[in-house]
């Protein structure tokens, strides 16, 4: 009975602000919606017996939500939302289309024979998805690993001011950097 | 609570994400978009390993795909709206369009 009640709530809550995100004005207003419809999904997460993925999504989204504030004070043309405006284009024809989706999922999921349960969760799920990633997943704990690594290196390629061809010009043998200041030893 | 109800809980979430994706101008709300999106697919990974094979792990290990999934968006769309705002001053897609000319 209080699952149900949690459950309802936090479905509720999480679709709610989901709708408001792309409603306010307000650039940091949206990001906090944004933040408490991932921290729902958390909830619900950790509602389904994954308490180690659920407190992940939780403190993740958390951290997340705050580089994105900072973004969007960056970038956003109105952070505050003191002057209304539409940022937005074919929002009747994205409606319709989202309602479709919508429609079709709803269709699908209401009537799909689901298989019934087949097992039982162990007293420690965690524990079954770390021996997983340690074993029968291994290769996709390594190419989670390598594609996080790559966009370490992508995000510094491609955020940083001077790239190759700013330091050393269109030869590509060019030995010394066109740098403003030089480094290295005997500077 | 019955898988339909979680799953159902995931479509609207994909649904309502999909909407900001395809409706905002700007790249970083068209980015929440996809963030809502993501977390409908996180919600139906787990209702689907909790509901039907909880004694297998590999849902579980779908939730962390998507979570990693959401962790690399944004870290490389925040890099490609600073590399775009460098080089055209430009944070709109309308406007980013103009590039492939």
């Amino acid at each position: 009975m209080l699952d149900d009640v949690i459950f309802w709530a936090l479905a509720l809550l999480a679709v709610a602000a989901g709708v408001m995100v792309f409603r306010f004005d307000s650039m940091a207003r949206a990001t906090y919606a944004l933040l408490t419809s991932l921290l729902c999904v958390g909830g619900e997460v950790l509602l389904l017996g994954l308490d180690y993925l659920g407190v992940v999504i939780v403190l993740m989204m958390t951290i997340e939500m705050a580089i994105m504030a900072v973004f969007m004070v960056m970038y956003m043309m109105n952070p505050a939302g003191l002057m209304p405006m539409t940022m937005v284009h074919n929002k009747k024809g994205a409606a319709v289309i989202c309602a479709a989706v919508f429609a079709v999922l709803a269709a699908g999921i209401l009537l799909a024979p689901w298989p019934s349960r087949r097992g039982r969760a162990s007293a420690d799920p965690t524990r079954d998805l770390g021996r997983s990633l340690m074993g029968p997943q291994m290769l996709t704990m390594m190419t989670l690993g390598v594609a996080l690594f790559a966009t370490i290196v992508v995000t510094v390629v491609l955020a940083t001011r001077r790239g190759r061809y700013d330091r050393f010009g269109d030869d590509l043998k060019a030995r010394t950097a066109d740098d403003p200041v030089r480094g290295g030893v005997g500077r | 609570m019955s898988l339909e109800l979680f799953l159902l809980l995931a479509a609207a979430l994909f649904s309502v994400g999909l909407f900001g994706a395809l409706t905002q101008q700007s790249i970083v709300m068209l980015m929440m978009g996809l963030e809502l999106m993501l977390g409908g697919v996180i919600v139906g990974a787990a209702a689907v390993w909790h509901h039907i094979a909880p004694a297998a792990a590999d849902g579980q290990v779908l939730v962390v795909l998507a979570v990693t999934v959401m962790a690399v968006e944004m870290a490389v769309g925040f890099a490609v709206v600073t590399a775009l705002f460098r080089a055209r001053e430009v944070d709109m897609t309308d406007m980013a369009a103009e590039l492939k000319e």
